[in-house]
């Protein structure tokens, strides 16, 4: 049992640490491109904006979907013998 | 917050676990992970009220609309459908097919937001006054149905069979049963399975993330705010100002979520309908 807890508690902090290296690694080097190209092209802005919020919410989405699975493993296990 | 045993108040873990179970047409929890008997009255009741609601204050806005100087609520709605509908023009290049699809795509941005908003309320809300009106104190109510994964899915699937009906009629029955077999690789008899095979997981894996993507979003913003509201629990000082301090941040932080999902699953429902009209 207490195997168990371990491993899961271990699991959900994996499961968060590397989604969120993922998802901030990814959302940087966009916004970087995003200000680079916005530097170059101030013009584009607007239409730039609204693909990079787009990105932004589909780079995150998996990264909140983990953070989901997380937060049920801690609190609802379902590997609870 | 008195969801637990009588005996003692409710640990973490069942706090949790009361809140993530919905009301449904069994009255217990849901055991097996796929049961087709059950109803999640709870979803379907805030979908439908919420659909109503949109569906009602967007025909006001189009009734009350007039040419002079718009009022605060007519400009709103006219920003939002027009920015909708230049999202439309860049994705969807059929004019007649956009007669339909802008107006699906302001519909569904519209309803999901309001779905999504219901996270702002706060978590033990609407179950306590629920749990007042059937006298059950241990009713089970989740408030959000974007944060139930059989209603997301629902919503997808419902872009699926518009996308299939595009097919359809742009292609005629026939021309999409051909690119079935002869897209993405070409036409060549041996080719046929492959392609075939391919654009059945293509379908797949579009619908179940474009589900997946939402749920998982509100799932993981609604456990969050009931671990602030479990923080203030603990009834200490530290617990209060923590509450506060915590859920104004992911509040604000949330809006931007519940905005940026809605929009998103806006756009890929464009774009996914995008597709179906394009032939390889």
């Amino acid at each position: 049992m207490e195997h168990v807890l371990g491993f899961v508690a271990l699991a959900a902090g994996l499961i968060i640490g590397l989604g969120a290296i993922g998802a901030c690694i990814g959302i940087g080097i966009m916004g970087s491109k995003y200000l680079e190209a916005s530097a170059r092209q101030p013009e584009l802005m607007n239409a730039l904006q609204t693909k990079m919020f787009l990105l932004a919410g589909l780079i995150d989405a998996a990264f909140l979907i983990g953070v989901g699975i997380a937060m049920m493993f801690a609190f609802a296990n379902p590997f609870k013998i | 917050m008195s969801t637990g045993t009588e005996a003692h108040g409710p640990t973490a873990g069942e706090y949790i676990v009361h809140h993530l179970t919905h009301l449904n047409s069994t009255g217990h929890a849901q055991t097996a992970i796929i049961d087709w008997s059950v109803w999640n009255l709870d979803t379907l009741f805030f979908s439908i009220a919420l659909g109503i609601v949109t569906l009602l204050l967007l025909t006001k806005a189009a009734s009350k609309a007039t040419s002079g100087v718009p009022g605060r609520f007519q400009a709103a709605v006219e920003i939002l459908v027009e920015m909708v509908a230049d999202q439309a023009k860049g994705i969807v290049h059929s004019a007649e097919s956009r007669k339909f699809v802008a107006p699906v795509a302001l519909t569904v941005f519209f309803w999901i937001f309001l779905m999504n908003s219901m996270d702002f309320l706060p978590v033990d809300l609407l179950p306590k006054i629920w749990a007042l009106i059937s006298g059950d104190e241990h009713a089970y109510l989740r408030v959000v149905p974007t944060a139930d994964l059989n209603g997301t899915l629902g919503m997808s699937i419902g872009v699926l069979l518009i996308c299939l009906y595009y097919n359809i009629k742009i292609k005629g029955f026939g021309g999409w049963i051909h690119e079935l077999f002869t897209a993405p690789f070409g036409s060549h008899p041996l080719l046929y399975p492959i392609n075939f095979l391919m654009q059945m997981i293509e379908f797949l894996a579009k619908t179940v993330s474009h589900g997946m993507r939402l749920f998982g979003n509100m799932y993981a913003g609604e456990l969050v705010f009931m671990l602030i509201a479990l923080m203030g629990g603990t009834a200490t000082v530290f617990g209060f100002l923590g509450h506060i301090v915590a859920g104004s941040i992911w509040a604000v932080f949330h809006i931007l979520i519940v905005a940026l999902q809605a929009f998103i699953f806006m756009m890929l429902t464009l774009v996914y309908i995008g597709q179906a009209h394009e032939s390889h």
